[in-house]
């Protein structure tokens, strides 16, 4: 059951990305409502897949490669679709639901099965600390894509060329307040996933602070954001600076999230997560 | 013969840092113009030098060693060597002259096609040349006035000077792409000059509250605010009042940068890193290339935009051609009257003239006459073609005699005139 809900969310998503970049390409307004939608309504039956493996796993469905990338896919979607309703901002759909979709495909192909959990992360701090986690995630991964289209378009009005983004895109100041506003909202998330994952160590595991490879690399993030944000609010960084700052930052992020959960860590990898495995 | 010969560059044949060599220079356009009035191989000459061009103008009998002359007038005027603006220049003889003129007056040859002030730049350059300086001539005058009279008929026929599109509407969009919106934007004038102000005036039109303006000369910076509601600051508070402002519209006449980069840089930090937007119509530029580098701050300067403009401009195609046709057409008529300016052109048309108006006159006299013989209208005949002849004798010797002299075009046009010999060109009362 819960497949068919995964396979029709993937369906949806890549239905909605190839209508996102066709309406990239022609800019026809219907076409982005109708890829909006299609989005909207694959979030939905993804949201039903997570429920699903919510309930028979009992815990959040992040214990494996292929489930937290498409937990992680669903995080974005969810952003964007709340970034949507706030900014108003087309083309933006054209670029998340890109990533997303690469997300959902990579997720259906690798191979892994949540068979079991171990039971200890049977706990609401974990469910606390994996959800602000990816919904932090999820923030920072606008955050990257507003970077992105920054530099994409402030390099064709530094360069002089306008090329077509030049039309498509919305304005510098536009794009780097989303940035701006995506750290100050993603900034609490991962905060919060830090803490409850602190409180959490210490009710499973008895400290809580265990210099783990993927706790050290989250923090490293964590500082990197927190100057990004120190920077923009005291200092004034705004535009390239900030963008590049922005990318940097979320590819610590990423490598936090694969190099952490695959061989880095001792106790935060997928292995360790599964039911065989104790803490 | 005289020949009509054109040399010059323009925006698209010579990049800003040449041009800068002969703009704008009120001195420099003194020096041409006495250079070619000195020169023997030239009769007649207009110095036309603004942002986008230089051209010289000029009448000749030795068309050949005139435009050479005129060649290396251009190479020490811009303090260059010979080989390194020819391939910059283009030379138009005739014809050819007359229709590059006749575009250039209409804005046809205009970096913006259709932008309203190189008519008056024209206009200006004609009356220093035929006023101040006293170097025109019949053939120039009469170019010259036939080209304003295209340019009129450019503007009111066709839609080229209306279309949106122009320096200032790029300008402003680019504005809309680096800004989450105008509103409530502040914008800083430096110098004055049409292109600036209008381009003031297209970021008013889009909700930019609050204007500055700064001019060296602060009576005018004065005059301009109240034309727009703004407010006249001095030149030198130009550096403090760059805090608050979002964009700056340049277009003076300095020839060092207005806005240097360290002037910029200072600022970053005062400003808080806000985007700062440059629009530098000057040339020479009145801002440093080089403050596009810093971070958040772009410079646009006359150049750029024209790259800008030209995406845009494929829907004025049509009026475009039509304004060419219009051009064609008073190519064509000046080129008519180019042709009888010559003496035996002249002089067949005055005798065919006074034949018309004599055969007229008998016509309208002879039914008063009554019942004659054939003798004796033969006689009333033979009297008023004598009569006839008589009074166009001494002017038509007159003429002769100014065969391959220098005063024979005015002799000509004089005669043109007082005769009414141009009916094409009369008020057909």
């Amino acid at each position: 059951m819960a497949d068919i809900f995964f396979t029709i969310a993937l369906f949806l998503i890549l239905l909605s990305t190839g209508g996102f970049i066709v309406y990239l390409a022609r800019q026809h307004e219907k076409i982005f409502s109708l890829s909006c939608l299609t989005l909207f309504t694959g979030f939905i039956f993804h949201t039903l897949f997570l429920a699903i493996r919510y309930y028979d796993l009992g815990v959040a469905p992040v214990t494996s490669l292929k489930s937290s990338l498409s937990f992680f896919a669903w995080c974005i979607t969810g952003v964007y679709l709340v970034f949507h309703m706030r900014f108003r901002l087309r083309v933006l759909g054209s670029f998340v639901a890109p990533l997303t979709a690469v997300l959902m495909i990579i997720s259906s192909v690798i191979p892994g099965v949540d068979a079991g959990v171990n039971p200890i992360l049977r706990s609401v701090w974990f469910l606390i600390h994996v959800v602000t986690i990816f919904i932090g995630n999820g923030i920072f991964a606008i955050t990257f894509i507003s970077a992105v289209m920054y530099l994409i378009q402030e390099g064709q009005i530094k360069n002089k060329t306008l090329g077509s983004f030049y039309k498509r895109l919305p304005s510098l100041e536009t794009l780097d307040s989303i940035n701006h506003h995506s750290v100050i909202y993603g900034f609490p998330f991962l905060t919060v996933g830090m803490i409850t994952g602190a409180i959490y160590a210490q009710n499973a595991l008895g400290s809580y602070w265990r210099w783990d490879p993927k706790e050290v690399w989250t923090l490293i993030t964590w500082l990197g954001y927190a100057m990004l944000l120190h920077e923009r609010l005291a200092v004034g960084w705004r535009g390239r600076r900030a963008a590049l700052m922005s990318i940097l930052c979320f590819s610590m992020l990423i490598f936090t999230f694969l190099a952490g959960s695959i061989w880095l860590s001792s106790y935060h990898t997928f292995r360790n997560l599964g039911a065989g495995a104790g803490l | 013969m005289t020949t009509i010969i054109d040399i010059g560059m323009n925006h698209l044949t010579a990049p800003v840092e040449l041009r800068e060599c002969f703009a704008n220079d009120e001195g420099k356009t003194g020096a041409a113009l006495s250079f070619m009035r000195g020169s023997k191989l030239i009769k007649e000459c207009i110095f036309i030098s603004t942002c986008n061009r230089v051209e010289a103008l000029f009448t000749a009998e030795q068309p050949e060693e005139a435009r050479e002359s005129v060649i290396s007038m251009f190479a020490s005027l811009g303090g260059i060597a010979h080989g390194d603006f020819m391939s910059n220049l283009y030379v138009f003889e005739d014809m050819d002259a007359v229709t590059h003129i006749f575009r250039v007056a209409s804005s046809l040859d205009s970096m913006v096609v259709g932008e309203p002030q190189i008519l008056g730049q024209i206009k200006e350059a004609y009356h220093r040349a035929s006023v101040t300086e006293k170097t025109t001539g019949v053939i120039l005058n009469r170019l010259m006035h036939r080209a304003f009279h295209t340019a009129k008929r450019v503007r009111t026929e066709t839609g080229i000077s209306e279309s949106a599109v122009s320096v200032s509407y790029a300008a402003v969009e680019l504005a809309k792409k680096i800004f989450y919106g105008l509103e409530g934007r502040t914008v800083l004038l430096i110098g004055a000059g049409e292109m600036a102000e209008l381009a003031a005036r297209h970021l008013l039109g889009q909700g930019v509250n609050a204007l500055l303006v700064a001019n060296r000369s602060f009576d005018r910076a004065v005059q301009v605010a109240d034309l727009f509601h703004g407010k006249a600051i001095l030149f030198e508070e130009i550096g403090h009042y760059m805090i608050e402002t979002d964009i700056v519209i340049t277009s003076t006449g300095a020839k060092e940068y207005v806005i240097t980069q360290d002037m910029v840089r200072k600022l970053t930090r005062e400003r808080r890193s806000r985007p700062l937007f440059f629009i530098d119509i000057a040339v020479p530029r009145d801002v440093d290339p080089a403050i596009n580098r810093l971070a958040n701050t772009y410079v646009y300067d006359i150049d750029d935009l024209l790259a800008v403009v030209q995406e845009n401009s494929a829907q004025r195609r049509d009026e475009a051609t039509k304004a060419e046709r219009i051009v064609q057409e008073e190519v064509i008529r000046f080129e008519r009257w180019m042709k009888t300016l010559d003496i035996v052109p002249t002089i067949t048309a005055l005798k065919d003239s006074t034949e018309a108006l004599r055969k007229s006159e008998m016509e309208r006299s002879l039914p008063a006459l009554g019942r004659m013989t054939d003798v004796q209208l033969k006689a009333v005949e033979a009297l008023t073609v004598s009569l006839a002849d008589k009074i166009i004798n001494d002017p038509i010797l007159a003429l002769k005699g100014q065969a391959g002299r220098a005063g024979r075009d005015a002799y000509l046009d004089i005669a043109r005139k007082l005769f009414n010999l141009d009916m094409d060109n009369q008020k057909r009362s």
